[in-house]
């Protein structure tokens, strides 16, 4: 447990958040022409980094907006939350 | 065996205090080469050691361990055994796996401390009580033992549940599998590291795998931090560090690494016999021999390796306890802990060949994996032996996830995930 900086609110305690996972998966652009081993990588298959890792997070018991965070799972130490859309800094 | 336990070795031991009791695996430095490399010293990783052995004939085999033999989620899981799960391919390996439980201290030679009593999976609402009851057709069928029990039949079993039909999630019946229970786990990684050495396994422990060398598409070996490693085939049993390994072997897997905690309470006299489990509410209990009450609480809902996880969780499921069991509102925590798991999408594991030759994952055992360790070490050890999955795990591919052919184990288990 920890303390996100939420983007839009502030401070608040981890348990309001809830995590959609790894960030930055290109949704496909022509989802017709993937091979199903291109739809199982999409899908399923996922870096679980133990280490710095880029993850979505949503501030699902506050202002239910979606944001993207750097954090180190080894740790649990956050090192950025930046907004969707802007660009992954450099860790 | 070098030191069979007996009632007779017992005795002759307390002749000379004993202090002559010979280790009961040893220590040595890594060979060269091996014919096979198991990556992870944890039940599962040691039994697949064992049966490579015992029924494949490999005896030059190591099993590298990066911490100490039981130190891992062998020694943090909350010892629960049980084979009623809902899909075909799930109850052949798990009832697979509790059929060999059932002989274990004798074959092992070494008291896993086995204990038949029976596992309670409780329903709170009308869907619970449809899911649970399909389950116990569907286990009935397989073969396995599975009754259901009504709200009052539920209380004759285990007394001491609220069963008031006031309170937030009532108790509105519950399945039965007589021959559930629970073992103590750490003797069960003890027992299988005993039994490998004995077959000439070396145990590596303190020994970190650092990278895979491949050549193509074939494993050459490993580097450790007891330097490099030959072999042709490399097991995979590393639970929540599975895809730091896959990584190493620019592999990636469909797995998310979350920490599980568990909880046990003060030692006091026997309260509960059983086991009992409820998904609705997340919280299961049980009594060790020592007296303590064993809670499992849930996964942290997101990923991490800190082996810690978050307070909130342990509130959550100690306020379902107390619902459940007011009799334990003044009872003291005596310690907390968290593993790390490896949970698949479809909650089912991976016992798996996959498209590197001599490179093979047993992982995804997510929050339940205990209970499989010795079918799980069964069927990897056949499968790496003959470099082809036994039919019990043959389901259990990594390539269901390109196929579809998932096997949905998520909630339809009365796993407590």
């Amino acid at each position: 447990m920890f303390v996100i900086n939420c983007p839009y609110c502030g401070e608040r305690d981890q348990s309001e958040f809830s995590c959609g996972g790894e960030a930055h998966i290109v949704r496909p652009k022509q989802p017709t022409e993937l091979s199903d081993d291109e739809w199982a990588e999409y899908l399923f298959m996922r870096k679980n980094i133990k280490g710095v890792q880029f993850e979505r997070w949503n501030h699902a018991h506050g202002c239910r907006k979606w944001f993207n965070m750097v954090r180190d799972t080894s740790n649990d130490k956050i090192h950025a939350v930046y907004k969707m859309g802007e660009k992954p800094p450099v860790i | 065996m070098k030191n069979n336990y007996s009632i007779f070795s017992l005795v002759k031991n307390a002749f000379s205090q004993h202090e002559n009791w010979k280790q009961a695996w040893g220590n040595p430095e890594p060979k060269k080469e091996y014919e096979a490399v198991i990556v992870g010293g944890g039940g599962h990783g040691l039994a697949t050691a064992y049966y490579l052995a015992k029924k494949h004939n490999m005896k030059n085999i190591a099993v590298l361990e990066k911490g100490w033999i039981g130190g891992g989620n062998t020694g943090r899981n909350t010892t629960i055994i049980r084979s009623n799960y809902l899909w075909d391919a799930s109850a052949g390996l798990y009832d697979h796996a509790l059929k060999i439980w059932e002989n274990l201290s004798q074959e092992l030679n070494y008291n896993i401390m086995f204990s038949q009593r029976g596992v309670m999976n409780l329903a709170h609402n009308l869907q619970d009580v449809r899911d649970l009851k399909r389950r116990t057709h569907a286990n009935r069928l397989n073969g396995i033992d599975a009754v259901w029990l009504d709200t009052k039949q539920v209380k004759e079993f285990c007394p001491i549940i609220n069963t008031s039909q006031d309170i937030r999630y009532p108790v509105l019946g519950g399945t039965l599998q007589r021959r559930a229970g629970t073992a103590r786990h750490d003797a069960v990684a003890w027992g299988y590291a005993r039994g490998a050495d004995a077959m000439g396994v070396d145990i590596i422990q303190n020994c970190e795998v650092k990278g895979i060398k491949r050549n193509g598409d074939q494993v050459e070996g490993l580097d450790t931090t007891k330097g490099f490693i030959k072999t042709k085939k490399i097991g995979v049993v590393a639970a929540g560090h599975s895809s730091v390994i896959a990584n190493m072997a620019g592999l990636k897997l469909p797995l998310e690494s979350k920490p599980l905690q568990a909880l046990v309470s003060e030692p006091v006299k026997p309260i509960i016999d059983t086991v009992v489990m409820s998904n609705a509410v997340h919280a299961y209990v049980s009594q060790s021999d020592k007296g303590e009450l064993v809670i499992g609480a849930g996964t942290d809902a997101y990923i991490s390796y800190t082996q810690r996880g978050s307070h909130d969780v342990v509130e959550g499921t100690l306020k379902a306890i107390l619902e459940l069991y007011p009799i334990f509102s003044r009872m003291k925590m005596l310690r907390q802990w968290g593993g790390i798991v490896d949970i698949c999408p479809d909650a089912s594991p991976i016992i798996s060949k996959t498209n590197i030759k001599g490179l093979y994952f047993n992982c995804g055992w997510g929050t339940g994996g205990f209970k499989a360790t010795p079918g799980s070490g069964d069927l990897f050890a056949h499968t790496i032996a003959n470099d082809e999955p036994h039919k019990l795990n043959a389901a259990f591919n990594l390539n269901r996830f390109v196929s579809g052919d998932l096997v949905d184990e998520h909630g339809a288990a009365a796993v407590a995930h």
